[in-house]
């Protein structure tokens, strides 16, 4: 795919803003597709993503335990993605902000799903919390919050 | 320090992130621009940043222990990124710096550039639990 070809604001969604065509794009190439990051499912201002366990995703090579920065990576698209759901239409933004707690370790060979959501929307400001968790979401194993920040003109 | 006494964590190697030296008495951490860690096209991806501050703040941990010569495993508890400036398509540094170093916990703060160190492109405040053997 051609870097020119990669930018989600000339991506043709003439219904409204599409995740599953989005990520199928991102999982193609880029930090999304190096961490292996896939379309799980959508609504209106949220969006899950998940993927999977692999060796050079490790932090520590004993355990096999995941390292925080990939969870990190997928929850910064998950929220990021849940804004757009939210306006059902992609404006360009940064990241201003991301925490994320670590509740526990993801174990060695454990898929990992992503779940944003944006709880509040203002002209310049996304809010967006999330979780990640191993498939059930009663048993998170990260909690994030966090703002991303509009940039440059709404496109129509 | 030499770069065999530190060993980066397989996340790092693999976006062949390496260990440049000391800055300021904490490891120094290099990460290439490469495809593997670019967000919107021709910027760095922010969990890609995230990842090089969090690697800096493992190894200023690591460093420093061994430097005391005291032994003891870490995990990170929380992570809080700002991000300032977009990572463009060249080398990004990044250097964790230790406020305390407890029996207990420690308190880091990670700074990530590319040209100027003076002009941050994000800055983590990170928290670790150690367990002391």
């Amino acid at each position: 795919m051609k870097p020119e070809d990669r930018d989600l604001s000339k991506l043709p969604m003439p219904d409204g803003f599409d995740p599953m065509l989005v990520m199928r794009m991102i999982s193609q190439w880029g930090h999304g597709g190096h961490i292996g990051m896939e379309y799980v499912g959508h609504g209106t201002g949220w969006v899950e993503l998940a993927f999977d366990w692999r060796e050079d995703l490790v932090g520590d090579s004993e355990t096999g335990v995941l390292a925080s920065s990939p969870i990190i990576s997928l929850l910064d698209n998950a929220t990021s993605m849940s804004i757009w759901t939210k306006l059902n239409e992609f404006r360009p933004q940064v990241t201003m902000d991301l925490r994320v707690d670590y509740l526990r370790p993801s174990p060695k060979g454990e898929r990992v799903y992503g779940r944003g959501e944006c709880y509040h929307l203002t002209n310049s400001i996304g809010f967006v919390r999330g979780i990640a968790h191993n498939g059930n979401s009663d048993d998170p194993l990260a909690h994030v919050s966090g703002t991303f920040i509009r940039i440059g003109d709404r496109i129509a | 320090m030499t770069q065999q006494a530190l060993d980066l964590p397989p996340y790092a190697k693999g976006l062949d992130m390496t260990i440049s030296g000391l800055h300021e008495g904490s490891p120094l951490i290099a990460m290439p621009f490469a495809e593997k860690v670019q967000g919107r096209p021709g910027f760095l991806h922010g969990g890609a940043i995230s990842g090089l501050l969090e690697m800096a703040a493992v190894a200023a941990i690591a460093y420093a222990l061994r430097e005391r010569g005291e032994d003891a495993r870490f995990k990170q508890v929380n992570v809080t990124v700002d991000f300032m400036r977009g990572g463009t398509p060249r080398i990004s540094y990044a250097v964790g710096t230790i406020t305390r170093l407890g029996r207990t916990m420690a308190n880091v703060q990670s700074r990530a550039w590319q040209d100027d160190p003076a002009k941050p492109m994000a800055i983590a405040t990170l928290h670790y639990l150690l367990k002391r053997g």
